[in-house]
């Protein structure tokens, strides 16, 4: 696919983790087999669900921040060259260095590079989507590089040697006993006499990573906003781990996607109202940092920004598509998306789970490596109403469906109804035939996939002795 | 060619339909009352914040710290600490809260980590999310001094509080290192319910200082 | 009035009582209702399968067809959304500005039952009388993409007879999504198992909805599970009186 010459640039594959290994249809059913998940996913999205609610609704204006939010966001992208070459300049002139990736591969090198030139062989991480996608601690541990994740759930992920389920919680598939579980089996040091009372799980984490952060000299980590007009850099956090890595170790690298450039300093009043809300359902985030390259005798004196591409650009050639890019990981969608709930996050095969994943995953990806996702989705749309910046998922989702390579089959079977339904006549002659239920009985037996899909669970409907169009004659 | 000059030719030609630019709305709130302490003092509580009010800041900072150990930075308001206090000031050779404290260096990474807890002043309160925020000035000090300790006391000034994100952020100066802070550090990792008490300082005392 | 009726495809087909019920319901509050036989589909499952372009003779069909009425009402919040929501969107993809331009017209005169019943034609208590306890699901796109409210609800409270209980977790989508159903059939059958448990603790003994694709998933669950619940489109209850 080429776009006005210049061949659309997706995510590369064999590098990071934006593709599952089985459609999702088959991925859902292994976690719907997995009760334990499904009522730990549905608790926890409950909570947060009611959480989220009460502090939106303490603000009068939460509408007018969406729609702000949202504008904002399809300003910058409209004039992203411009704000990325600014962000670069004003991050450059307050004593950073920044680095351009065109894909995963690029900015995995890049990083270990740098980790190479410091000469250590360990490095902290902060919870960082963009780091997640391009794989790097894969990347990193083929260098004989250590990455250690410091955020709770990440570091319950690294210790079950599992997989990240959600944006902003990647173990919120696992429940306190779980955890107590996992930091027993894999947590050196640990108290035996561990329990699982959340507050004793935290304390755990603290005394298990204390060392690890008063004596690493290097972190990695996302963000969630750079400021075009200061460059200004922000992470927004819980547990101080964030502060951590960004305040103790000599050396701090920051691989940022490009689609996270904002606008103005004043534009944060925005985001800062928008996410935190939407996110973990609190008016603000226990911490923030936001510095600005350097600054001699406080925190790191060595400071790297890498602008991340790896599929972006792609996205932000499709009119309709484009508006994915505006996502603040927030995961406010996930956590009331009714497919998520069920099946959780794993199934969606790419770091990036739930509706906006289902939109973004194959746009950074070309969705004929995600074919399954745009499909992943009933359309109820309490993705788009969740959305603190109004992206509208569900017309996404449909525009996607229309680029998927569809199966001869169905395609066939498309066809024919629409030929019918645009020719009245024979149309009230096929409704007339149509007494598929007498064929196949209410349960359907004998139907062949995909249709046997809905009569597993599900009668068929009895058909009616006339159609209503004939009854509108008969009148 | 450059990764910078591909990654901007690829932004370019996706832009090459020369999408729309909207005005943005700022219908949002921009204008606010006075920002009402009772609000903040709510909000501080509700997140596990201990909040005092009080003139003699060195008497609640000497109750809340008993016989433990201060660090504090070097623009630090003397009397803000107890008289009998061994504070250690965290300042560059030849700064400190004055003459009579002696001369001071930078404090290596052990004594902070050693100290019971840290005093410092705030750039700016915000009441709607029971925010304080911190910009490395004199009597903030280096981000390390009010991360490592397990107690954090804040002394703020009623007229630091502002009602609203928008007014803070109106008042920061981006170009400073910030730290934003609600409530003591805290996880919603762990079913996605707010625990106080991971790897930021556990207790966070924020002393609202009137006049007498 | 006079009211251009769009019957819906799965309406015609599968369940006339729905259409029938919506003939009947406006004809007893003085309208006349007219049923312009040349439409068909309004082309949601196409379009919602990803195939736009099968779609455009029917969006074109549908533009064509309604034309010339001032008011058309679709027993249906989902092929309503469509119709407002997606239709020019189809008709640009395609080029076709003058079909667009169409399209967003007739869209601009399309009602929803509740959303005409309520906004244009202003009534709420339809005479309908219906003994029996009975739960609303208020499905996804009469919900969030025609934000019709409580309309449904203020129609179904002026029943007499009636005894509405409120559903649990209303708002959830039972998982029905048009060929969701068959591409997810898992995840499509576990949203379900949760509607028919909120419907079951109802104790309802009919559950209705505005969409009989939404009625025809849950009803052929309830069915299923010989629960003995019924699914009844909305206008069967308001077109129900004691006589009939």
């Amino acid at each position: 696919m080429t776009f006005l010459g210049m061949p659309l640039a997706h995510a590369p594959r064999g590098v990071g983790h934006l593709r599952g290994d089985e459609p999702f249809p088959r991925a859902a059913r292994t976690a719907l087999a997995n009760p334990q998940l499904r009522r730990n996913v549905q608790h926890a999205t409950t909570t947060i669900r009611g959480k989220s609610g009460r502090v939106i609704a303490e603000l009068p204006d939460w509408q007018d921040l969406r729609a702000a939010g949202s504008a904002l966001k399809a300003y910058t992208m409209a004039n992203l060259p411009r704000l990325l070459e600014q962000l670069e300049a004003k991050v450059t002139e307050a004593g950073g260095v920044v680095h351009w990736a065109a894909d995963a591969a690029e900015a995995n090198r890049i990083v270990t590079g740098l980790v190479r030139a410091t000469g250590e062989q360990r490095v902290l991480k902060i919870k960082s989507m963009a780091t997640q996608e391009i794989g790097l601690n894969e990347a990193l541990a083929d260098a004989g590089i250590t990455p250690v994740e410091t955020d709770l759930a990440e570091l319950i992920v690294q210790l079950g040697d599992d997989k990240p389920s959600h944006i902003l919680v990647p173990a919120i598939h696992r429940n306190r006993s779980e955890i107590r579980e996992i930091f027993l089996r894999a947590m050196p040091g640990v108290d035996p006499a561990l329990t699982d009372d959340p507050p004793v799980l935290a304390a755990a984490a603290r005394r298990y990573l204390r060392e690890t952060f008063l004596t690493t000299k290097v972190a990695v980590s996302g963000a969630n906003f750079g400021i075009a007009e200061t460059g200004t850099l922000t992470v927004v956090e819980s547990e101080g781990n964030g502060r951590m890595c960004l305040t103790l170790p000599d050396t701090l690298i920051t691989v940022m996607g490009i689609e996270k450039v904002v606008p103005t300093w004043q534009d944060l009043e925005v985001f800062l109202q928008l996410l935190p809300r939407a996110s973990t359902g609190e008016r603000m985030n226990p911490y923030t940092s936001m510095w600005q390259g350097v600054t001699p005798g406080d925190g790191p004196q060595s400071f790297h920004l890498v602008l991340l591409d790896n599929g972006r650009s792609a996205v932000l050639a499709d009119e309709v598509g484009r508006s994915a890019l505006h996502c603040i990981r927030c995961s406010a969608c996930l956590n009331v998306c009714p497919v998520y709930e069920r099946t959780g996050g794993h199934a969606y095969g790419s770091v990036y789970p739930g509706p906006i994943g289902a939109v973004l995953s194959p746009q950074l990806t070309g969705v004929e490596d995600n074919a399954s996702l745009p499909y992943a989705s009933s359309l109820c749309g309490a993705c788009f109403d969740a959305c603190p910046v109004k992206i509208d998922i569900p017309s996404i989702l449909v525009h996607l469906r229309n680029q998927v390579p569809h199966p001869a089959a169905e395609k066939a079977v498309m066809a024919a109804a629409a030929y019918t339904m645009d020719r009245p006549r024979l149309y009230a002659r096929a409704q007339r035939a149509a007494k598929f239920t007498k064929l196949v009985g209410k349960r359907g037996r004998g139907l062949p996939p995909p249709l046997n899909g809905w009569s597993a669970a599900r009668d068929l409907p009895t058909p009616p002795p006339e159609s209503f169009r004939d009854w509108w004659r008969s009148r | 060619m450059s990764s910078k000059d591909l990654i901007l030719g690829r932004v370019r030609a996706a832009l090459a339909d020369d999408p729309a630019v909207p005005e943005v709305p700022r219908s949002y709130r921009r204008e606010f009352p006075p920002a009402d302490l009772d609000v903040l003092i709510d909000r501080l509580v509700d997140y596990k914040a201990v909040v005092h009010r009080g003139s003699d800041v060195a008497a609640i900072v000497g109750d809340i710290i008993g016989a433990g150990t201060l660090v504090v930075p070097p623009g630090l308001p003397k009397s803000w600490l107890p008289p009998e206090s061994p504070a250690r000031v965290d300042a560059a050779p030849g700064i400190g809260l004055g003459p009579e404290t002696g001369p001071h260096s930078w404090l290596d990474q052990a004594a902070i980590v050693a100290a019971d807890g840290v005093v410092t002043g705030a750039a700016v309160a915000i009441a709607e999310t029971g925010t304080i925020v911190l910009d490395g000035s004199p009597d903030q000090g280096r981000r390390i001094l009010t991360l490592l300790p397990d107690l954090h006391i804040c002394v703020l000034r009623p007229d630091q509080v502002v009602a609203s994100v928008p007014e803070a952020i109106a008042r920061l100066d981006p170009a400073r290192p910030l730290t934003w802070i609600s409530g003591p550090s805290a996880t919603s990792d762990i079913e996605l319910n707010r625990v106080e008490g991971v790897h930021g300082p556990r207790n966070l005392h924020v002393i609202i200082w009137e006049a007498a | 009035m006079r009211i251009a009726l769009f019957a819906t495809c799965l309406a015609d087909t599968m369940f006339p009582a729905a259409a029938k019920a919506t003939v009947l319901l406006l004809e007893r509050l003085g309208h006349e209702v007219v049923f312009p036989e040349a439409q068909t589909c309004c082309g949601q499952m196409h379009i919602n399968t990803g195939y736009q372009k099968e779609a455009l003779p029917l969006v074109r069909r549908y533009v064509r067809t309604f034309e010339p009425y001032d008011v058309i009402v679709a027993p249906s919040g989902s092929c309503t959304g469509s119709i407002r929501h997606q239709h020019k969107t189809v008709a640009n993809a395609a080029g076709d500005k003058g079909l667009a331009a169409g399209a967003e017209e007739v869209a601009g005169r399309t009602y929803e039952l509740s959303e005409l019943l309520v906004d244009v034609l202003k009534v709420e208590d339809v005479g309908a009388y219906y003994p029996h306890r009975v739960t609303y699901h208020p499905t996804c796109h009469s919900l969030r993409m025609l934000r019709v409210g409580d309309r449904p609800l203020r129609l179904l409270r002026r029943v007499r007879g009636l005894d509405l209980v409120e559903l649990p977790a209303a708002e959830q989508c039972c998982g029905f999504g048009g060929t969701f159903a068959v591409k997810n059939a898992d995840t499509s059958t576990a949203m379900l198992a949760d509607k028919m448990r909120h419907v079951l603790d109802t104790g309802a003994d009919v559950c209705t909805a505005g969409d009989t694709s939404c009625l025809m998933h849950i009803g052929g669950g309830l069915s299923r599970l010989r629960t003995g619940v019924t699914t009844v489109h909305l206008a069967e209850i308001l077109a129900s009186t004691e006589k009939a």
